[in-house]
Formats: structure tokens, sequence, C-alpha cells
């Protein structure tokens, strides 16, 4: 790809002390892309995404979105860029209702035009939330507060939509129902980065992946090149 | 049973402005985990304010909504220019900062105005009671359950269908989270400042109107109790703090009104050993807060 990336981090270091949990990785998202971090626990795939989102301080780092710095900028000024984050742990906003989290999750978002456009977008994929809109966050089931933590991202129209483990914890079905809409999300042209345990179902949607171990980025390239290699089987198990 | 009506309005005029304190305490404890301390003293601005109006003769009606104003500028400020340099410190930081911004207040209070008591000038209305049948209610005691309640309603309406109110219930529960929603820190904690400035505000207009005095320590005693209160329904926890609020009154005037009189001097041991006593049962208080409920104590 020639192209300029939708975003670039160069040199990407998180420490939480003196453990060192990503260690200087370099990587790209192309816009229209799903791109899949892989690895097992530990290896610095959360850390990165929440780096990038500044959920977490990058020790060092030159992370660039559509050509502009964000290294340092604050989480608050992200989602207006174009830039979020379905979390892991889903952490929607249990005490408010589904339609005050994606109220919420549209704050930044200043034209009632985008807004409308979003709210529509995420009533469509998902119908269930439409109809407990009323209802308190917390008292979904584990997979609809995923769909909430996703459609909430979804509100403020981002350029790129990062999610963290967003299989974790759910029954295998709800996982394939997740993975569904991932794939609805991409013939809808959202650009996703995508960390994931469960690597046969995050390589079937992913277009590109990166491999981690060790904070380290251990191989890279297509969905096919990575079903293949046994770097990736590697990763798994302890290897690097 | 006319002792025991005439008593509950006492209870609730009491309990509604511990409410309002307490509140005003949560608010900000729920959003950055800082037990304000200084909270006091945004009363005692208050009290000041009043006084000085009346001293220069400005309307009781335009000098309330002053006092109340200037207890949440100075809110605002105590923001900005103690509390946001040690965000994100820990509670204990944010704590002993609370307690020096009262100290320095309070000292400022007694060089530059003065350590004793003031006369607060009030209306005559305000001394004024009412007979209901056999019951007699001052009107101070109306006004404190009127103001209450309108607050309260205010404060539901404002964090349940303000995009504002409902950013600061979001930030509430998950704080890095509604950042990442695009809910800016700074506007979200100035809010809650704001709010429990004009909660103090309120509170120390209702608290003034019953005594028509102001010292530099006034702020103190309510503040103590609004905290006992916060505990008691549970830290943290809006609709906790407004039940801590009221049952503290509650208990407050009961025990005056219907302890014998061999025990009154064991009045406040005896109201807070009942405190104690609740918190045994429930230690995270009577409505605990959702993202606090699971804390041990």
């Amino acid at each position: 790809m020639t192209r300029a990336p939708l975003l670039s981090a160069q040199g990407l270091v998180v420490r939480y002390g003196a453990i060192e949990a990503v260690r200087g990785i370099d990587f790209s998202i192309h816009e229209g892309e799903i791109v899949a971090f892989l690895g097992a626990n530990g290896a610095g795939k959360s850390s990165t995404l929440n780096a990038l989102v500044s959920l977490v301080p990058a020790a060092e780092a030159q992370v660039l979105l559509g050509g502009e710095e964000i290294t340092d900028v604050a989480p608050e000024r992200l989602a207006p860029m174009g830039l979020t984050l379905a979390p892991e742990g889903r952490r929607v906003f249990g005490g408010l209702t589904v339609e005050e989290n994606l109220r919420m999750g549209a704050y930044g978002v200043r034209s009632a035009e985008k807004r409308e456009a979003a709210w529509d977008m995420v009533h469509d994929l998902f119908p269930i939330l439409y109809e407990r809109r009323r209802q308190f966050a917390g008292t979904l089931s584990g997979g609809q507060q995923q769909m909430l933590a996703i459609g909430r991202a979804l509100m403020c129209g981002p350029r790129l939509l990062l999610l963290d483990e967003p299989s974790l914890g759910l029954a295998p079905q709800i996982v394939g129902q997740i993975f569904d809409l991932i794939a609805l999300l991409r013939e809808r042209d959202v650009t996703l980065g995508i960390v994931e345990q469960n690597v046969a179902m995050a390589l079937e949607v992913a277009d590109r992946g990166y491999v981690m171990a060790g904070g380290r980025i251990v191989a890279e390239g297509t969905a096919a090149e990575l079903r293949q290699t046994d770097r990736l089987q590697a990763a798994y198990l302890g290897g690097s | 049973m006319d002792l025991f009506v005439q008593q509950t309005v006492n209870a609730l005029a009491l309990g509604g402005t511990y409410a309002l304190l307490a509140l005003g305490l949560a608010v900000v404890f729920s959003i950055m985990g800082l037990i304000n301390f200084a909270h006091g003293e945004l009363m005692t601005i208050s009290g000041y304010t009043l006084m000085y109006c009346g001293i220069a003769g400005v309307p009781f009606v335009i000098s309330v909504p002053l006092a109340i104003l200037a207890a949440m500028v100075a809110a605002v400020a105590m923001e900005r220019i103690a509390f946001r340099p040690v965000r994100g410190g820990s509670g204990a930081t944010m704590l002993i900062t609370s307690f020096a911004v009262a100290m320095i207040l309070q000292v400022l209070f007694q060089n530059l105005i003065s350590a004793r008591s003031q006369a607060v000038m009030l209306p005559p209305l305000l001394s004024e009671s009412l007979r209901i049948g056999n019951v007699i209610i001052g009107v101070n005691k109306i006004a404190a359950i009127v103001a209450t309640v309108l607050m309260l309603v205010f404060l539901d309406r404002f964090m349940n269908r303000q995009k504002t109110g409902i950013a600061m219930r979001a930030a509430a529960e998950d704080f890095a989270i509604a950042r990442l929603m695009g809910i800016r820190a700074n506007t979200v904690i100035a809010g809650a400042f704001a709010i429990s400035g004009l909660l103090a505000g309120v509170a120390a207009v209702l608290w003034v109107s019953q005594r028509a005095s102001v010292d530099p320590l006034m702020g103190f005693t309510p503040v103590l109790k609004a905290f006992i209160a916060a505990i008691l329904g549970g830290l943290g926890s809006l609709r906790g703090a407004v039940a801590g609020g009221f049952l503290l009154g509650f208990i407050e005037v009961y025990l005056a009104a219907f302890l014998p009189q061999e025990l009154q001097e064991f009045r406040d041991p005896i109201g807070l050993g009942i405190v104690v006593l609740i918190l045994l049962f429930r230690p995270n208080g009577m409505i605990p807060s959702r993202v606090l409920g699971s804390v041990k104590v």
C-alpha cells in the first residue's frame, strides 16, 4: 500500500513503573481496513490500544492520525478527531440508560445532522438497543452491553474505531453475533483496530494483523499469511 | 401530637439543609474522589455576603442570589486554584489540600473581617410564624423546606435531562471512559464545583436565616454533620446524601425533643451511636454508590 495510513505509530513504548509492557513497536492502519492485534495474555496488545487513546500514557512514541500528531493529545480531544475505543470489559455507564450512554457517545459531536446519522446507524445495527433504550445499561446482558459499548463508540462517527477484546467473557453464540456485527461494520467502511484472543474469529474478519509477544511485534501480514505462519502459534505458546 | 408535627417540620427543615450540604459534598466526591472540607467555608462566604449586603442596604431578594452566586464563584475558584494542581493525586493529598484551603480561608475571615460573630440583617418576615391549627411553624422553617424541595427537583432535572448533568453522572461512574467520549474533564469538574457552591450557598442562606449571625467558623459544624450524613447515606451516592441528610436531621431533632431531660446532655453521643449502629448493619451506607458499592469497609 502506498497511500498514507490513517493511523501510524512509530516506536511506541508503554511502561507501568519498571515494567515495559510495549517495547518500541511500529504499526499502521489504513482507511477501510480491519487490523487485528493478536497474541497471548500480557503480550501488550491492550496496552497498545490504550496508549493510542491516551488511557495510559505512552512513554515514547510518535502517533499520527490522518497525518496529525496525536501522541500527547488529551483523551477528550480524540473523539472529535475521529478516534475512539470500545474498551476491554465493555465499561458501559451502568447507572445511565441505554439512550443516555449513546448520547454520551456523541457528546463531542456538534452537528445535529451527524448525531442523527450516527443514531440511525446504531439503531439499524442494534435494533435491540433501541428497544431497550430506556433500560439502565447495568441491567443488560453481557452481549448487549458489548453491543452498547460498540454502539456508543460509533456515535461519535469515528474514522477509526478500536475494539479491545470484544468477545471476552461472552457465550460462544454471542461471540458469533459480535463478529457478524464486525463484518457488518466492514461493509459500512468503518476502519477498525481489534485486539482479540479469539484468533480464528479475528483472522476471519481482519484484512491484516500484527502478532505480539513480550511487548514486541513478532509477525505481521495479511490474515491469510498469518493463518499459515508458525510465529502466531509460537506467540500463543509463549515463544517469540 | 401537635408537638410531634411541630418537631417533624423542624426535622424536615434541618434535615433539608444537611441534605443540600451532603449533596454538595457527594457531587464533588463522586466525580473526583475529593472530600472537600472547605465546603463549609463556601457557606461562610455566602454568610458574609449576606452580612455586607445587609449593611449596604441591598434588598434581601437581591442579596440572597448574590450570596449564592458568591459561593458558586468561590467554589469554582477553589477548584481552579487549589484542587486542579493536585488532581489525580491520592485521596489523602486532596483531603489535606481541602483542610489547608479551609484553614487559610478561616484565618482570612478572622483577620480581614472579624474573629467574632457578626449580626446579619434579615427581613422581619423570616422571624414570624404561622399558626396552622394548634401548630406554630416559623416562616424560616417553611422557607427552608420549600427551598430544599426546589433545589432537589432542580438538581434531579439537571442530572437526568441536561447533557452536562448526564455527562457528570457518566464521569462519576467512569471518568477515563467519559473523557474518551469527548467529555472534558475540566468542564465536568468545574460544573461539579459550581453545583456544590450553589448547594452550599442555598444551605448558607437557610442556616443564617435561622441564626441571624455569621462567624469565621460558621461552616464547620454543618459541614461536619453533612459529612456524617453523606457517609450514612453512602459516600458518593447522590440519593444517599439526601437520605442521609434527612435522617440525620430527624435523629437530631427528635432526640432534642423527645429524649428525657436527664439524658439531654448525652444527645450528641446517642445520635452518633445511632449512626454507628446503622453503619454496622449497612457498612456502605443506606443507598451505596453504584461505583463504590462494592468497597468493603
